[in-house]
């Protein structure tokens, strides 16, 4: 058993002793997150709060159910998926899944950034993206940089926002999103790479401002 | 720029996140490699997009308000009672 896992049964053993000290340290840990996953399914606050205590009550119920095959935290974001997807099947105003429509055919970068067909250098930079390493520290890892961030991230359509989310917000792993989402391998890194471009060129906007 | 010649600057960048997943197959993840090292372009493009990453990571963790930390720990007291 690793240390983690160990402090995991500890936890565990003091959950279903009822010891709410432990429930507390859970809570603090993980609801955050729950509350980002569950918007991502449902379009309302409100809802997602809703979502977010009905996956704590599922999860107080499932302990004596649950076997360490996965981690805590693996598990408690299944329950939440599964809540929140019947949540959002219930909900008329529900965003739409997995759907790929809207994702087609855009571009990373302006092709007016690259030469023309025909030209020697067709298909290279016309003039370099700028070096962001020389950029005073301050300006990558400001306010003003985190929330030029989440302002693209809003506008993106939802299936490309909630893969960023959960991967590089949240930091899930490929393998987590897929199961979580219901998309394939192919979807996941085709929609990741719509949403992290389109951020890269808001932080490119942000950055080019004098 | 010579090796690049296979590989243009625009096929580069819809290239980037297979790169950094690691599901480039090898002869690929070679010449993505070679073209990086021999155009500055690309290679800032590319500590762009790892720029990127770690600031969309870092967006702020809200944590819980106390209002929705009673809710739950009334959840835990009937769930314990029960």
């Amino acid at each position: 058993m690793t240390q983690v896992e160990a402090a995991e049964a500890e936890l565990l053993d003091a959950l279903r002793a009822g010891e709410e000290s432990a429930f507390v340290a859970l809570v603090q840990q993980h609801h955050a997150s729950i509350l980002r996953v569950a918007r991502i399914y449902v379009s309302n606050r409100a809802t997602a709060e809703e979502v977010a205590q009905e996956t704590w009550l599922a999860v107080l119920n499932g302990l004596d159910r649950f076997e360490g095959r996965s981690s805590l935290k693996t598990w408690i974001f299944r329950i939440l998926a599964n809540i929140a997807r019947t949540r959002a099947q219930r909900d008329a105003r529900s965003l739409p899944f997995s759907s790929l429509g809207d994702e087609t055919g855009e571009p990373a970068v302006d092709p007016d950034r690259f030469a023309p067909a025909g030209e020697r250098w067709a298909g290279h930079w016309k003039s370099y993206p700028e070096r962001w390493d020389t950029q005073p520290e301050e300006r990558l890892v400001g306010d003003e940089a985190r929330a030029r961030v989440e302002g693209a991230i809003v506008r993106l359509p939802p299936t490309q926002r909630q893969v960023i989310t959960l991967r590089d917000v949240e930091g899930w792993s490929s393998e987590e999103v897929c199961s979580a989402l219901e998309i394939s391998e192919t979807n996941q890194r085709v929609l990741l790479h719509r949403a992290r471009s389109k951020v890269r060129q808001a932080l490119e906007g942000y950055l080019a401002q004098d | 720029m010579l090796i690049s010649e296979d590989l243009t600057c625009q096929e580069l960048v819809e290239l980037v996140t297979e790169y950094l997943e690691g599901s480039l197959p090898p002869e690929d993840r070679d010449r993505f490699e070679q073209h990086v090292i021999l155009c500055d372009g690309c290679a800032f493009y590319l500590e762009q997009m790892r720029t990127t990453i770690s600031v969309t990571g870092s967006l702020t963790e809200e944590s819980i308000t106390p209002e929705a930390q009673e809710d739950l720990l009334r959840i835990f007291g009937d769930w314990k009672a029960s």
